[in-house]
């Protein structure tokens, strides 16, 4: 085991697949000779060369088209946005081609491709920049969708992403690149897609967190401990699609309270549709209506002062376990 | 909600005597409350204008909660209305919409926010600071809408009382909008703090259910009434806690009779005394001999009264209440007949005062019409003592030598072997033996 950042573990993970296969690329833009934006792909460049570790023009379109294009001819590109927002331009590629080949095609073409970047809001990037899109893609059969809370959970997730043979959305958090935890390095350390982990155990009070809020729901559960003695578990899926709802329900079943805190927007977002299922499978077991904790229906505000209070933090979750838990 | 028993933790409104904007003097009696023991009147403390009703008729209110607002007419209560709505339960309500239904008097113009307020708001709200906006710009939350008697559960809750055989019914819920939640049926099933819905008169008859086990008797349930549960939380307070004895003294009645018939033919028909009259005079004069049986135990202290305050067991249609008859030591048999007789009527039609059902210094159970010979009664604390009085009955006995037959009365003194020894009981039945047997004594 290792301490690194989430950052550093992403780069291991695309080190350790473009070594174990000669088929896995990157492209994307600065990704190669400025060692990306957010130095995710710092010193690949050097190491892997032009062939492995692509220079992109800013044309979003163009490179998702290029790298499911690849896909289909049997490589298996790493396309990296240089954040989520960038890719509303390429959604045509990555929701109407990558995520449809394979049925339309009756099976000839797997699309085993990854688009990655940091989703969410950052500091400051107002609007256009700062939108968590997950429940976008996760609404589109044929994509899975992969968002990791800590730097274990991004290696061991990007490497099983970069293996599967289909499209998989994989989703950052800028803010959360610098985070640092245990990451094992054994280079076949893989955490398979579809399996959630509870962050913290507790028996009164479930939070299903995800990326962004999960180091939230973790200071919020530490929070109600020490001062109301209940005891909260925090779920997190870290797999968007396929969802793994039997670990939510299971500790639902366990704790009869939810809260669900996300950073997208509340309206038809994954915390309703992890709502949704809760309901359909625990509906007996709930003892307070769900309740989530998501960023606000408006654009997000440029003011540092309003995104604050545009998004979810810890104070909204405790809030909101004190409100199910009936304190 | 003002104390109007002693045993009191909540009352329900049983009506408002008094509607918002109604004037009302000092003294006045505004609502009738029914207790756990009595419907009460309830009086106003000062002259105002009744402002709001916030408990309407028929709903329960914890002591202290606000139940309605005082004021002087065309005052702005929308602090007080909304402090009350705070206060009074885990959920405050917004006022709701104005949709034109706006109360004349009670809402004059100046005072818009508390126009169409709904009632019995619960809240649990001082985190949502939307509730105390205004509230034209409110709308009402479904969740704390008064619930129109639709039972409020969560999943949980419901299939928690289904496995564990719990009546819903029987729960009150501590969630918002009275929601009964897990919490609520984990505290039931641990014997907890139950709240029970008021069910004192008019409970109605249940539906004859059957067993589970065939061949046992079919059965119906009522739900427990707020009076039982007193008498059970009192009577189980006495079993436990109070060390109890039991003396039995076989009393020769014939004394007793034949004073009786004496005292009975010389006054008027409707003021016959009955034998049980006798006793509570006799007890009481007894009592007085015996400082230690007219004693109650106060941990610290041993409280000897002065007077013997009798209580006089009587039966009433769903429980039974005894009426206190003060100092009857020092009232005349007629007199005490004719105090327990009002006092009974009253208590059958629940209208006793709760100082004239409490603070007995001792009490006599008398089940002697009903046949009984001889059993055991629970003292009712703080007293030390109660009298079991069986059914006088002609028996056998030996006089001089001779079988004869006399009527023969058995007595049963429960004791609270805190303050009464075995031997400073017996001595107590002794003279009250000897009292019954030889009226006369009773003048000494």
């Amino acid at each position: 085991m290792a301490e690194m950042t989430i950052r550093d573990a992403l780069n291991a993970a695309l080190r350790e697949e473009l070594i174990r296969d000669e088929n896995v690329f990157i492209m994307g833009e600065e990704v190669a000779e400025y060692d990306g934006a957010y130095k995710v792909t710092r010193g690949l460049w050097k190491e892997f060369g032009d062939k492995r570790v692509v220079d992109s023009p800013i044309t979003e379109l163009g490179f998702a088209a290029l790298g499911v294009g690849a896909a289909m001819a049997g490589l298996r590109p790493v396309i990296e946005f240089m954040t989520f927002n960038f890719s509303i331009l390429a959604a045509d590629q990555i929701i109407n081609h990558a995520a449809k080949m394979l049925y339309m095609s009756g099976g000839q073409f797997n699309v085993p491709i990854v688009f990655r970047g940091p989703n969410g809001s950052a500091f400051q990037v107002s609007s256009q920049h700062s939108q968590a899109l997950e429940a976008f893609y996760a609404n589109f059969p044929g994509l899975k969708v992969v968002m990791p809370s800590t730097a274990a959970d991004a290696k061991g997730l990007l490497k099983s992403s970069i293996r599967d043979n289909n499209p998989v959305v994989f989703l950052e958090q800028e803010t959360m690149y610098g985070m640092k935890s245990e990451v094992p390095e054994d280079e076949d350390f893989l955490i398979p897609l579809g399996v959630a982990d509870v962050k913290r155990e507790g028996s009164d009070c479930t939070i299903v967190a995800r990326s962004f809020t999960v180091p939230q729901a973790l200071k919020a559960a530490e929070i109600i401990k020490s001062e109301y003695d209940v005891s909260v578990e925090v779920v997190d899926p870290r797999t968007i699609k396929p969802l793994d709802i039997d670990t939510i329900t299971a500790s639902v079943k366990k704790t009869n309270r939810l809260v669900i805190a996300e950073e997208s927007h509340s309206f038809a977002s994954v915390g309703a549709e992890i709502s949704h299922q809760v309901m359909e499978n625990a509906f007996d077991y709930l003892d307070a209506p769900i309740k989530r904790i998501s960023t606000v229906e408006a654009p997000m505000p440029y003011a540092r002062n309003l995104e604050v209070a545009a998004l979810p933090s810890v104070e909204k979750i405790v809030a909101a376990v004190k409100e199910v838990c009936y304190l | 909600m003002p104390k109007l028993s002693p045993t009191m933790e909540e009352g329900q409104i049983s009506r408002w005597l008094k509607a918002e904007g109604d004037e009302i003097e000092a003294n006045e009696t505004i609502a009738e409350v029914d207790t756990d023991k009595a419907t009460m009147e309830m009086t106003s403390l000062e002259a105002g204008t009744l402002l709001k009703i916030i408990v309407p008729g028929g709903e329960n209110a914890k002591l202290g909660q606000t139940i309605g607002i005082l004021g002087k007419k065309g005052e702005d209560f929308s602090a007080l209305l909304d402090e009350a709505t705070a206060s009074n339960g885990s959920k405050s309500e917004p006022p709701a919409v104005a949709d034109g239904s706006k109360t004349e008097e009670s809402a004059p113009k100046e005072t818009p926010k508390a126009e169409t307020a709904e009632t019995g708001g619960r809240s649990y709200d001082e985190q949502r600071p939307e509730a105390k906006a205004d509230a034209k710009d409110q709308k009402p939350k479904t969740e704390d809408q008064p619930s129109n008697g639709r039972m409020i559960v969560s999943p949980i809750a419901a299939r928690m009382a289904a496995e564990n055989g719990i009546d819903l019914k029987t729960l009150k819920g501590s969630g918002p909008g009275g929601r009964i939640i897990k919490r609520d049926i984990e505290e039931a099933m641990a014997g907890g703090k139950v709240e029970v819905i008021e069910e004192i008169s008019a409970s109605p008859k249940s539906e004859i259910q059957n067993p589970k086990l065939e061949g046992a008797s079919a059965y119906r349930e009522e739900n427990t009434s707020r009076m039982r549960q007193v008498i059970a939380s009192r009577l189980a307070e006495s079993i436990g806690p109070i060390p109890t004895f039991y003396l039995t003294v076989e009393i020769e009645m014939d004394a007793a009779l034949e004073f009786r018939k004496q005292i009975n033919a010389s006054i008027p028909e409707a003021d016959k005394v009955s034998v049980n009259d006798i006793i509570v005079k006799v007890t009481a004069q007894a009592l007085t001999k015996h400082a230690w049986a007219n004693a109650s135990y106060q941990d610290k202290t041993i409280r000897f009264y002065e007077d013997a305050d009798i209580g006089v067991a009587v039966a009433i249609e769903d429980g039974l209440i005894t009426p206190v008859i003060r100092a009857a030591n020092r009232k005349g048999i007629v007199e005490i007949s004719k105090e327990i007789k009002e006092k009974a009527v009253r208590a059958r039609e629940k209208k006793l005062q709760p100082e004239e059902y409490t603070g007995a210094t001792f009490s006599i159970s008398n089940l002697g019409m009903f046949g009984i010979k001889e059993f055991t009664a629970i003292i009712n604390p703080p007293e030390a003592g109660i009298f079991a009085v069986g059914a006088a009955t002609p028996t056998p006995v030996v006089r001089n030598g001779e079988i004869v037959v006399r009527q023969i009365m058995n007595v049963t003194m429960s004791c609270d072997h805190r303050v009464i020894d075995g031997a400073t009981g017996a001595k107590f039945l002794q003279t009250f033996k000897q009292m019954l047997e030889n009226p006369i004594l009773m003048l000494m």
